[in-house]
């Protein structure tokens, strides 16, 4: 399954799209297909620094509970406050509605550990 | 068995080292009949002298007036014999209690949410300190040395794990907290808790003025309220109505026996806000497929067991049946009888405060409001006193120096429901005598 263009990815099953030096963080589809129906959204702290897929949040779903990992170090600019009242929007739209969060990066070189969408492919069908 | 594992016999299976083995027999009295051992038992429990004693006891656990209903129901099969209601469907009367009991808490602390409880007040300090580390990202508290010194202790001993830093807050000359440097503690943003007990420890009602709430909001520090006297919520302002983001206390005051070591009941309350920071058991009430009230365990997502070390606490248990007791006890006295129960308190406390203080070198230390409990300054060392009313048969109160060795002179003493006018007079005959006897030197004081 192609993924959308423009987006990196993480084995962590996060997606990120750089837009200068922001980039916006979410969960693939193939992601919050695995958890099932979300339900809670704990996003980081607007203004705290995080580190390369360093810990920054949770999500719940009525299966489990997963750590969310940042694609990308830096700084927290923006959450997606929406998803407090519906988390359900990561569901329906991971890739757009259902961002989680917004990053100031901060070295540029973290892309370089980055997968591709093809990449990305291939690796969640080695992983089945 | 042994057959079946191998092994050719129990020491060979199991091996004892001999340095820690105990090879000789171990010398025990032969068996008794059962009516012999009946006899022996009686004779032992004899010795137990607590209800030849006149207590004004306090500073944690209080004497209350226990209802026989509350007994008649706590103890059915069903409630004492249970587990864990982890199967829903089978467990629908305990988890009713449960769910009740975190209404009750709910309501007297006047915040959203409760848990199903934990340990004890202690226990729930340094659980709602945690809440507040990890809703804040800050490392750093500010408690009042009003706060219970074991509750404080106890906190230590989970800061020092968790790397956090503990500061105190002085206690004024009124026996409140002295909040005068508080804004500008908080003012740095670094604190992600202040810790404020009411009534505190001196018994004296110290809740956060009621500007400081906004100041400590604005600096994003939460407030932690505590209540080691359950009873004072009945009379007093909740919590929340002065700002508390978390309420944590004990609830040994509603139907729970004062016993030596325990068990007490913990409560921890919320706002919607850190629902899920909560620790523990939360009992939530849904409807069944055919549309009927249904009570399961709820947020279990938060839990050890299945969150394994991210959990939000390593707690997964509660007090369910000291939770059960305290839900029976508030059920049976209701509203009014509450209050009721909550004004006999503050007005005994009151007259043994009045008839004490009437006594030469006898003085309340502090001015402040107070509700069932009281620090009285004494002529000499608090210990001495107290010593000489044991030899009275009164257990006169706890001596303070043993935590503030500035109040080495002081006694803290608790009246409730259940202390009369005659073992208040008993006591003050105790106290005259104490300061006249033979030998005494009434203090002066300047």
């Amino acid at each position: 399954m192609a993924q959308p263009s423009g987006l990196l990815f993480s084995k962590e099953h996060e997606w990120v799209k750089f837009d200068g030096d922001v980039a916006t963080v979410g969960i693939s589809n193939y992601a919050q297909e695995s958890l099932g129906d979300i339900v809670y959204v704990e996003l980081p702290r607007v203004g705290s620094a995080v580190k390369q897929f360093g810990n920054s949040g949770v999500v719940e779903s009525v299966k489990a509970v997963s750590d969310l990992f940042t694609p990308v170090g830096g700084e927290i600019i923006e959450v997606n406050g929406s998803l407090e009242d519906e988390p359900a929007k990561v569901n329906r739209d991971p890739f757009g509605e259902g961002w989680l969060f917004k990053v100031k990066v901060a070295d540029a070189k973290d892309r370089e550990k980055l997968l591709s969408g093809d990449q990305y492919d291939a690796f969640i069908a080695e992983q089945k | 068995m042994l057959r079946a594992v191998g092994a050719g016999s129990l020491e060979e299976l199991v091996h004892v080292p001999d340095a820690v083995a105990v090879r000789a027999p171990i010398s025990v009295p032969p068996a008794l009949a059962e009516s012999q051992l009946l006899d022996r038992m009686t004779a032992l429990a004899g010795r137990n002298s607590a209800q030849e004693y006149t207590s004004f006891l306090g500073a944690g656990a209080y004497r209350h007036y226990v209802p026989p209903v509350i007994a008649a129901l706590s103890m059915r099969g069903e409630f004492l014999t249970s587990y864990t209601p982890y199967q829903a469907e089978v467990s629908q009367g305990y988890l009713q209690a449960i769910y009740e009991w975190q209404t009750y808490v709910a309501l007297l602390t006047g915040l959203d949410v409760a848990n199903a409880s934990v340990y004890d007040g202690a226990t729930a300090l340094a659980e709602g300190a945690i809440m507040a580390v990890n809703a804040t990202g800050r490392r750093k508290m500010l408690v009042s040395r009003a706060v219970h010194p074991n509750y404080r202790a106890v906190l230590q001993t989970y800061a020092d794990g968790m790397e956090l830093r503990i500061d105190e807050l002085a206690y004024s000359s009124d026996g409140r907290t002295d909040f005068s440097g508080l804004a500008e503690a908080v003012g740095g943003k670094g604190y992600a808790a202040v810790v404020v007990q009411s009534p505190n420890f001196f018994g004296t009602i110290d809740p956060l003025p009621r500007d400081l709430a906004a100041t400590l909001r604005a600096s994003g520090t939460l407030l932690i309220s505590v209540t080691a006297e359950a009873l004072a919520l009945a009379a007093l302002a909740t919590p929340a109505s002065w700002g508390a983001d978390i309420a944590v206390g004990e609830g040994q005051s509603f139907g729970v026996a004062v016993a030596y070591g325990g068990p007490h009941v913990g409560f921890i309350a919320t706002t919607n806000e850190h629902l899920r920071r909560i620790p523990g058991r939360l009992v939530g009430k849904t409807l069944d497929k055919e549309g009927r009230d249904a009570y399961v365990l709820t947020l279990q997502a938060r839990e050890q067991h299945i969150r394994r070390e991210k959990a939000t606490s390593n707690i997964c248990t509660n007090q369910a049946h000291c939770a059960l007791t305290a839900t029976i006890y508030l059920a049976a006295l209701g509203r009014t009888g509450l209050n009721a129960c909550a004004s006999l308190n503050l007005r005994r406390a009151h007259e043994l405060v009045k008839r004490v203080g009437a006594l030469q070198g006898f003085e309340r230390r502090f001015g402040a409001h107070f509700f069932n409990e009281v620090v009285v300054r004494v002529p000499g060392r608090a210990a001495d006193v107290l010593t000489y009313l044991e030899g009275c048969k009164i257990l006169g109160g706890v001596d303070l120096g043993r935590w503030y060795p500035e109040l080495r002179d002081c006694v803290l003493m608790a009246a409730t429901e259940l202390t009369t006018q005659a073992q208040i007079a008993r006591l003050v005959a105790a106290l005259s005598e104490f300061t006249t006897r033979p030998g005494a030197r009434v203090a002066v004081r300047d």
